[in-house]
């Protein structure tokens, strides 16, 4: 049994998603390598290694975008190297390389997984379906290697003894399919890390303007946390995609999760169900929200958000 | 230009669906709707085919039911639709789609393909790769904005940390997200011109894909188990009194978090 698992560098490391795939798969049977597309270095490397990387392969894009050509060199180190499981993360190179992939080898790819196992040779994964209502488990039929997608934070990263990997630089093939980047642009957010924060504090349509989202911005610093939104509110132009919590957006599991003007949608649902302790406020009681919070305000946000906040000032 | 859209009709998301217990798979009403994602992949071909006095048509996947998702893309404006009707399809994987899909659209020609990132019921979201690796093209994915300059697609393709703008030649593809462009909505007449638009459907056998490789029997996996998930059970609700933010605040003692 051999597992690879995608890593793209994200800020000169491997992505979080990364770090919890190779844990994972370092539970699995057999050997574990990582393919590893970005500038590279010692630190990064390290990193791979005490997450269960044993090899890495290196590839270093330049402006091209890299999928189309990290699919056509992964394709030939898969025919040379024969591994049972390739597992990918949902960001958006991670899913160009998996579907050209596929298409290439002409293996399917099974997404969205929040776990996955082996039984000797065949790879079954598990998804949570209809807003995370239903789990369906399904079983690879097809030939190896077997390409999965997986949720973030489906595992959680844990490094275990330090190790350092072998690595092995992989040149990218010319292709015909070339996107050039022509810009890179960052849209730093204050504040911490969405993903990684202890509190989120998260607005949706219920707020009724772009602006209100300042009340969250006053409520999430209040309590050191980070703001979040929903789908519908990043797809009006309110507040940046990075905002977004739910099935298209990230996957957010704090400790305590704040609703605030949020109906709950399925696809909402799906990226914050698993939070310690969700609190909801909103003007509607049938809201869907309501029936996974542990506490439940029917009241207006834009009245109970500003006495909270006062409220946590005046404790100082 | 030459534009494909690649839309899917789904059952309507305010109605809760469920998969048949045999087969596993979704129970699909005959009437289904126009997935509203692919709305703005429409409005981006549109915008496209009025820029260069081009033209859209639509191809969908579409085994068995009725065609009202797809007029309704008609009606905002596209002149035909291509219709992959075939009992067989049912139950494919993304890669069968992406090949069906990649088959009818090399049939009839294309300078670029546009798709959405993902479907709202199955979000495999690889099928815009898949078919872009088929058909041999540039993928410009995730975009946010999309412009046509000097006979090249540039778009601001979304990412984890911001956006990159990414150019390539045609022909391309382009995956769009919900929010790139604002969906017009049909007009009366629109509705009225959709109704005799033409709508071609064809068979596996007309793109010459072989039935076997394809559904349930061609899908490189195979559902073994469904079951319920234990469901977080609600808390308690309240009426806010001018109070409940104080209830808030005991919470978050609990937690530990103040």
């Amino acid at each position: 049994m051999s597992t690879w698992v995608f890593a793209e560098e994200v800020n000169g490391h491997p992505s979080a998603s990364a770090l919890e795939m190779l844990t994972k798969a370092r539970s699995l049977d057999g050997d574990v390598a990582a393919i590893y597309v970005g500038p590279g270095g010692d630190d990064a490397f390290a990193q791979l290694g005490a997450h269960g990387a044993q090899r890495v392969f290196h590839m270093a894009p330049g402006d091209e975008l890299p999928a189309a050509a990290v699919a056509a060199a992964l394709a030939e180190l898969v025919a040379a190297h024969a591994p049972d499981l390739l597992l990918f993360g949902l960001a958006a190179t991670d899913r160009d390389v998996a579907g050209r992939l596929s298409a290439r080898l002409d293996r399917p790819v099974l997404s969205n997984a929040v776990d996955v196992s082996t039984d000797g040779g065949t790879v079954s994964v598990v998804n949570e379906i209809l807003g995370g209502t239903t789990r369906v488990v399904t079983q690879v039929k097809a030939d190896a290697p077997a390409i999965v997608v997986v949720r973030q934070k489906a595992f959680v990263a844990e490094p275990g003894d330090a190790a350092t990997p072998e690595v092995v630089t992989v040149d990218l093939p010319a292709t015909e399919s070339s996107a050039i980047i022509v810009e890179r642009h960052a849209e730093i957010s204050e504040g911490p890390d969405l993903e990684a924060a202890d509190i989120v504090v998260s607005g949706g349509r219920g707020l009724g303007a772009a602006e209100h989202f300042s009340l969250l911005d006053q409520l999430a610093e209040l309590l050191g946390g980070a703001v979040g939104a929903t789908r519908a509110v990043v797809d009006a132009g309110w507040v940046p995609y990075a905002m977004q919590v739910g099935q298209t957006g990230k996957t957010v599991k704090p400790n305590v999760y704040v609703a605030c003007g949020i109906s709950g949608a399925m696809q909402h649902l799906v990226g914050m169900k698993d939070s310690g302790t969700i609190i909801a406020i909103n003007k509607d009681a049938e809201a869907p929200i309501f029936g996974v919070s542990d506490l439940g305000i029917v009241g207006d946000v834009h009245k109970v958000i500003p006495a909270l906040v006062e409220a946590l000032k005046a404790r100082g | 230009m030459n534009i494909a859209v690649c839309v899917k009709q789904i059952p309507d998301p305010a109605t809760p669906y469920a998969l048949d217990p045999e087969t596993h798979l979704v129970v699909r009403p005959a009437e289904q709707v126009l997935d509203d994602t692919d709305r703005y992949g429409v409005e981006v071909g549109l915008q496209l085919a009025e820029a260069t006095e081009g033209s859209v048509t639509l191809f969908s996947m579409s085994p068995a039911g009725g065609l009202q998702g797809i007029r309704q893309a008609l009606a905002m404006g596209a002149a035909k639709a291509v219709i992959i009707d075939d009992e067989a399809l049912r139950g494919s994987d993304a890669l069968t789609t992406a090949k069906v899909l990649a088959a009818a659209i090399q049939r009839e020609g294309f300078d670029l393909v546009i798709a959405g990132t993902e479907s709202t019921d199955g979000y495999s979201g690889v099928v815009p790769q898949q078919l872009s690796e088929l058909l041999g093209v540039p993928s410009l994915t995730f975009a946010r904005n999309v412009e046509h300059i000097d006979g090249r697609m540039r778009i601001e393709r979304q990412t984890e940390t911001g956006y990159d703008v990414v150019e390539a030649s045609l022909p391309a593809l382009i995956s769009v997200t919900a929010g790139v462009v604002e969906p017009r909505y049909p007009t009366f007449k629109g509705i009225m011109q959709a109704k005799s638009k033409p709508v071609d459907q064809i068979s596996c056998a007309d793109l010459g894909i072989d039935t076997d490789s394809v559904g349930l029997s061609g899908a490189g996996q195979e559902i073994t188990e469904v079951s319920p998930v234990a469901s977080r059970q609600a808390g308690q609700v309240i009426e806010d009194d001018g109070e409940g933010h104080l209830r808030i605040v005991e919470l978050l003692e609990q937690a530990k978090v103040i």
